[in-house]
């Protein structure tokens, strides 16, 4: 363990805020390259699913 | 056996009449559109002029700008003119016959664009004195100026032909042009104007030159396989 | 048919895009699960036990956000570029696919190594941006990456754009060396020697085991997300063959 305590992990010597807005970024684009595809094919498959559906129904 | 080298010997005749026809043909038709000619030029001029206005006057801090202008004026007017390479080709369909044709579509590629450097970089560097001397640039760096632009436009103009050939079916070619080929064009960004300086301080040209020249060799050699595959893939849709 | 004896039997398995997409089904729980174990521990690790920098202190703890997503930047055009090659050579059109998944993500990992960059610039160098030699080649990987992307959507033909995003991205790798070469050399003579961001003498193992740890995940990561938008692009482009409806029925 590099800190004594909680405010002294937060505060990371006084580069708290590069520290921390690095990986709240890392985070963010982390997330991101998860989220979007999850979302993407939800939106696909349901897309899909509708195109079939009409598709069958005509016919 | 002297039938052979007989076609042989036919077949290089051949090949360098190609060259020299497809230029021809590109010389024919640049100069009935004059405007396709000038309009670079002109453009060159402008952007050289906003500096001064938009920077300041001051001919000692012009001259310490002046290489880096000139060159980024050069690239963006090169830049300009790509897109008119293959589009009256494409639009007419001559390019289409072209790539019907049997004949190597390298040679008649590198014919092209360098028939078409020869009308805007080769232009733009006998015009680049001129900008020199509107941005106070020193005497010295004439000489640097002049042969750096003389070695890197023809970079310029093949690698911004396989922008040109990879948008040449899309209507909103030119823009997307320059996002896909300025990144390219940064390491002759780099050694033209650093050329240039060099001259201007006195300092040896050879190894920027030397330089610029190995990049212009690499471009001739790989740039005209990729503008054959864009061109190809551009037309197949 | 003598060739085809040359290359083993997954490559053309590979080729198939159904068969690509129920081993990439298979794979991609294992490969989550190690992206989330190795950045949640890494991280940890990083931030919690890693030892701060004699000179930079704990904003050192950058380096372990910022050098994996700049080698990950690289591996993926470098992916793509591969890719492109097997798309134009063997007209695979899972490996078009694969080109077009990994831009957005090679893409959005440049942009986290920029800008993890510039914020570890700030407290290093005293300004959020240097004309570094690192930073700006990163910034020319980005455009270069922009430069495929806006390819690719600007081509409505699928595999037109699929073609020609490959040939964009195969010159852009014959240039990269070229790139950084001249970035560099620009950077020495316009800069005297700068107070480098990665350049350290010998790093103790506490500070790059967890750094390793870092480039592990994020390549999981990326396999991950890479897997996960190479499926919907089978899916979008096979939506009119049989095996798709029949998924699409069963779920």
């Amino acid at each position: 363990m590099s800190f004594n305590s909680f405010s002294e992990f937060m505060a990371m010597g006084g580069h708290g805020l590069y520290v921390w807005l690095s990986y709240g970024l890392g985070l963010a684009v982390i997330l991101i390259n998860v989220i979007l595809p999850r979302l993407q094919r939800n939106r696909l498959l349901a897309e899909q699913k509708r195109r079939l559906r009409r598709e069958e129904g005509v016919r | 056996m002297t039938m052979q080298t007989n076609s042989e010997d036919l077949q290089r005749q051949s090949l360098s009449g190609l060259f020299w026809a497809t230029c021809r043909r590109e010389y024919l038709l640049s100069f009935r559109r004059k405007s396709d000619l000038v309009n670079p030029l002109i453009f060159f001029l402008m952007v050289a002029t906003l500096f001064p206005l938009g920077v300041s006057p001051e001919p000692g801090f012009l001259a310490q700008l002046a290489p880096g202008v000139v060159w980024v004026a050069a690239l963006l007017s090169t830049l300009l003119s790509m897109d008119a390479l293959f589009r009256s080709d494409y639009e007419d369909g001559s390019l289409e016959q072209l790539l019907l044709s049997p004949q190597p579509l390298f040679l008649v590629v590198l014919a092209k664009v360098l028939a078409h450097w020869s009308v805007t970089g080769l232009a733009l560097t006998v015009m680049a004195p001129l900008l020199g001397l509107m941005l106070f640039l020193p005497a010295e760096g004439m000489p640097g100026l002049m042969l750096s632009l003389l070695l890197g436009t023809p970079t310029l103009s093949l690698v911004g032909a396989i922008g040109a050939a990879l948008t040449v079916g899309l209507r909103k070619g030119g823009v997307l042009i320059s996002l896909l080929v300025l990144p390219l064009y940064i390491p002759v960004l780099i050694f033209g104007s650093s050329a240039v300086q060099a001259a201007v301080t006195g300092l040896p040209l050879g190894g920027y030159l030397a330089l610029l020249g190995a990049l212009l060799a690499l471009a001739l050699g790989l740039a005209p396989l990729a503008i054959s595959a864009a061109l190809r893939i551009s037309m197949s849709s | 048919m003598a060739e085809k004896k040359w290359m083993p039997r997954w490559f053309y398995q590979l080729a198939s895009p159904r068969w690509c997409y129920q081993i990439t089904g298979k794979l991609l729980p294992g490969f989550a699960v190690a992206a989330l174990l190795l950045l949640a521990g890494g991280s940890i690790w990083a931030l919690m036990f890693a030892p701060a920098d004699y000179q930079q202190g704990n904003s050192f703890r950058i380096i372990y956000l910022h050098v994996p997503s700049a080698i990950l930047a690289q591996s993926a055009y470098m992916l793509m570029a591969v890719a492109g090659a097997i798309g134009l050579i063997w007209k695979m059109k899972v490996a078009d696919m694969v080109l077009k998944s990994a831009a957005p993500i090679g893409a959005s990992m440049a942009v986290l190594a920029l800008a993890t960059g510039a914020i570890w610039g700030k407290p290093t160098w005293g300004s959020w941006w240097v004309w570094d030699a690192r930073l700006t080649s990163m910034l020319i990987l980005f455009f270069l990456y922009l430069g495929v992307m806006a390819l690719n959507s600007a081509i409505e033909n699928e595999s037109t754009a699929a073609q020609a995003s490959a040939v964009l991205s195969l010159v852009g790798v014959v240039n990269i060396p070229i790139i950084k070469y001249s970035v560099e050399w620009w950077n020495t003579l316009h800069q005297p020697a700068t107070f480098k961001l990665t350049e350290k003498p010998a790093m103790p193992a506490e500070m790059w085991v967890p750094l390793l740890v870092m480039v592990i995940g994020f390549y999981c990561l990326f396999a991950v997300s890479l897997m996960m938008r190479l499926r919907n692009e089978i899916i979008w482009r096979e939506r009119r063959t049989g095996w798709v409806r029949e998924l699409l029925i069963k779920q």
